[in-house]
């Protein structure tokens, strides 16, 4: 059984909303809290939507700082898999393990409402299950998601096959509809939708399942 | 000695500024105009104990590079406080 680490930080609020998706999936659930200076015996570590910090200073932007996030980093440079879902992309971004930057969305509204997503690209460990081209219906819930990058970083994402999700009809204002993106091992992956929201068709789209298969799927297989 | 700093962080020229433009548009419907290439920022102060001013000048903008802004949308300018 895959055993995927939850990180809580001070202001996380979807820990246990990702928990029950991963057990859900026959995964195990382990909440880690920001001030742990090691992961233990992990398959696979899940940064989760909320508003770590309070988002003060830039979301993502303090929490990059707390301790848990060199034994996360040293986890992902051993090529473990790391899922950063909306706030936990954000702090992925600012910890410099995923390119780019959320930015304010344009139009500065506050987004809340179901998106068709496109999969890019199924070389990473969050979209290895799902369907080159599928589209699936997850939510999303954010204040900063424009996905922003320089000219360098986006033409190295389109190279490398980094962009593993865009938005078919684009919420945010985010650079070529990207929703979500990997490191160029595919091991790292943030998105800004939520797929542990998208988990039972009974509520809204089951489609997040098959995205979180994939990232609990890694973390079976390894044993 | 102890000196007083001030840090501007702003959005990098070429990065989309959607606050900037929302303030922009709002200025006309208030009588202003003529205003253009509004953008919107943030200001940090503070003191900091070093020996020289150059040197509170180079921890400033060294904390203000690794915390206070996102190198990869903003850039951020360090300066004295002469005023205080």
């Amino acid at each position: 059984m895959a055993r995927i680490g939850v990180v809580v930080f001070p202001g996380s609020n979807c820990e246990y909303d990702a928990a029950a998706a991963v057990e859900q999936l026959g995964g195990s659930a382990e909440l880690i809290f920001h001030s742990a200076t090691s992961l233990g015996d992990l398959d696979g570590v899940i940064l989760p939507g909320g508003f770590a910090h309070g988002d003060y200073l830039r979301p993502g932007a303090l929490a990059r700082f707390s301790p848990v996030m060199d034994a996360v980093a040293a986890f992902a440079a051993a090529g473990g898999p790391v899922l950063g879902i909306c706030n936990g992309f954000q702090v992925l971004t600012e910890a410099g393990l995923l390119p780019g930057a959320l930015q304010k969305n344009r139009g500065l509204t506050f987004l809340c409402q179901p998106t068709t997503l496109i999969v890019s690209s199924t070389r990473s460990v969050l979209t290895r299950a799902a369907t080159l081209g599928a589209e699936l219906v997850v939510p999303i819930n954010h204040f900063s998601g424009a996905y922003t990058c320089d000219d360098e970083t986006y033409a190295s994402l389109v190279a490398d096959d980094q962009i593993v999700l865009r938005y078919r009809d684009n919420p945010n204002g985010s650079r070529d509809d990207i929703a979500g993106v990997a490191n160029e091992a595919g091991n790292v992956v943030g998105l800004m939708p939520h797929p542990e929201r998208a988990m039972s068709s009974l509520l809204g789209s089951a489609d997040g399942r098959v995205l979180l298969e994939g990232f609990v799927g890694v973390g079976a297989a390894a044993h | 000695m102890n000196y007083s700093v001030i840090v501007e962080v702003t959005l990098r020229p070429g990065i989309a500024d959607p606050e900037g433009a929302t303030i922009e548009r709002a200025l006309p419907t208030l009588g202003f105009s003529g205003v253009s290439l509004v953008r919107a920022g943030k200001l940090f102060r503070f003191s900091i104990d070093a020996d020289s001013p150059e040197n509170a000048l180079a921890t400033a903008q060294s904390l203000a590079e690794r915390l206070l802004s996102n190198p990869v949308i903003e850039d951020a300018v360090a300066r004295l406080d002469e005023g205080r």
